[in-house]
């Protein structure tokens, strides 16, 4: 096989980029189903839910260090910190974390 | 749009996208440590990064092509690693006003990251465009470059670096989770919810088999329709 990289490049932009405006040109109107309406609210969050657990304790050197960025970044998420704050938190936890353990 | 609205809500894009822009260069840096071995060029990279903006998509993408695969192979694999993107392009259709023209939704189609998706949504009342234009803008370059960089520098930052930037993204996701189960107490029920099936669905034999991206269709699509079933939300209660 000799496939070109650019070939592989443009393939993967085009579908990328079809499964994310079609649904913003497509779907003009607002949903009047409340089944609908609360499906879609609920979705994005269970995504990023699904996304975030277990996958943050195998993303680290060791998984201490995972659960312990994860609860270091629901507190302090709790208490009103902003995107950056928790997560230069995360950050610092499993810094610290890894040099201990 | 009031111009002066959108000026103020692409600076505050920006300033939201400067950590989310430090934690894609640091994912990034990895990504082209992948995409060396699979052969790319970082200007490749580049060009794959900037075109595309998807973390899991782009790594499935990469072993593709370490891989030689054929081209359907990559269209398949792209599809099903984004096609939560077509979730969350849904839910933010339903938050643009009405008016909002086609150039911009053709733009905004084109920067829909889980990260960008969740700080536009978590802005109160209709998604303004500039805001997602100002929190791309410095979002994606950095993004791209990252991956150049990680093909061209390769392996020199120590392991324990690299972990540490690696948890920057749960970081924001659950920087967005958590305020949201806060005022909702069905969201967080939801929310626990997922955390508890998605952990199974990682440690069950046969499930264990799909690929990460699939696992997460198929998640999000059956506990959201479940959540909605057991917590339909009122009109009043969906933006705040």
């Amino acid at each position: 096989m000799n496939n070109n990289i650019y070939i592989y490049i443009a393939v993967m932009t085009v579908i990328t980029y079809a499964i994310r405006v079609l649904p913003l040109t497509v779907f003009r109107k607002p949903i009047k189903n409340k089944y609908i309406r609360s499906f879609l609210y609920y979705v994005p969050y269970v995504t990023l839910s699904v996304m975030t657990f277990p996958a943050i304790i195998n993303a680290t050197q060791s998984p201490v260090s995972g659960i312990l960025a994860l609860a270091v970044g629901i507190i302090v998420a709790y208490f009103k910190g902003n995107l950056f704050i928790v997560s230069v938190s995360c950050c610092a936890i499993v810094f610290v974390s890894e040099l201990i353990i | 749009m009031n111009k002066s609205i959108n000026r103020t809500a692409f600076l505050k894009g920006f300033k939201d996208g400067i950590p989310i822009g430090l934690g894609y260069f640091a994912v990034a840096f990895s990504l082209g440590i992948a995409a060396r071995s699979a052969g790319m060029s970082p200007l490749q990279g580049f060009l794959m990064s900037i075109l595309n903006n998807a973390s899991a998509g782009e790594y499935a993408a990469v072993s593709v092509i370490a891989a030689g695969g054929a081209y359907i192979e990559m269209a398949i694999i792209t599809l099903v690693t984004n096609a939560r993107y077509l979730l969350m392009s849904c839910a933010l259709s339903q938050r643009l006003s009405t008016n909002t023209r086609l150039p911009h939704r053709l733009l905004m189609g084109a920067v829909v990251t889980d990260e960008i998706f969740a700080v536009t949504i978590s802005q109160p009342g209709y998604a303004n465009p500039y805001y997602t234009y100002g929190a791309i803008v410095i979002a994606s370059p950095l993004w791209a470059v990252g991956t150049a960089f990680g093909i061209a520098a390769g392996n020199f930052l120590p392991a324990n670096i690299v972990s540490a930037f690696s948890v920057a993204l749960f970081g924001m996701f659950i920087a967005v989770l958590i305020p949201q189960a806060k005022k909702d107490k069905k969201m967080a029920i939801v929310i626990i919810a997922s955390f508890l099936l998605s952990w199974l669905f990682a440690a069950l034999p046969a499930v264990k088999e799909m690929s990460e991206g699939t696992r997460t269709i198929i998640l999000t699509v059956g506990i959201s329709a479940v959540a909605a079933l057991i917590f339909p939300v009122a009109e009043d209660d969906k933006n705040e």
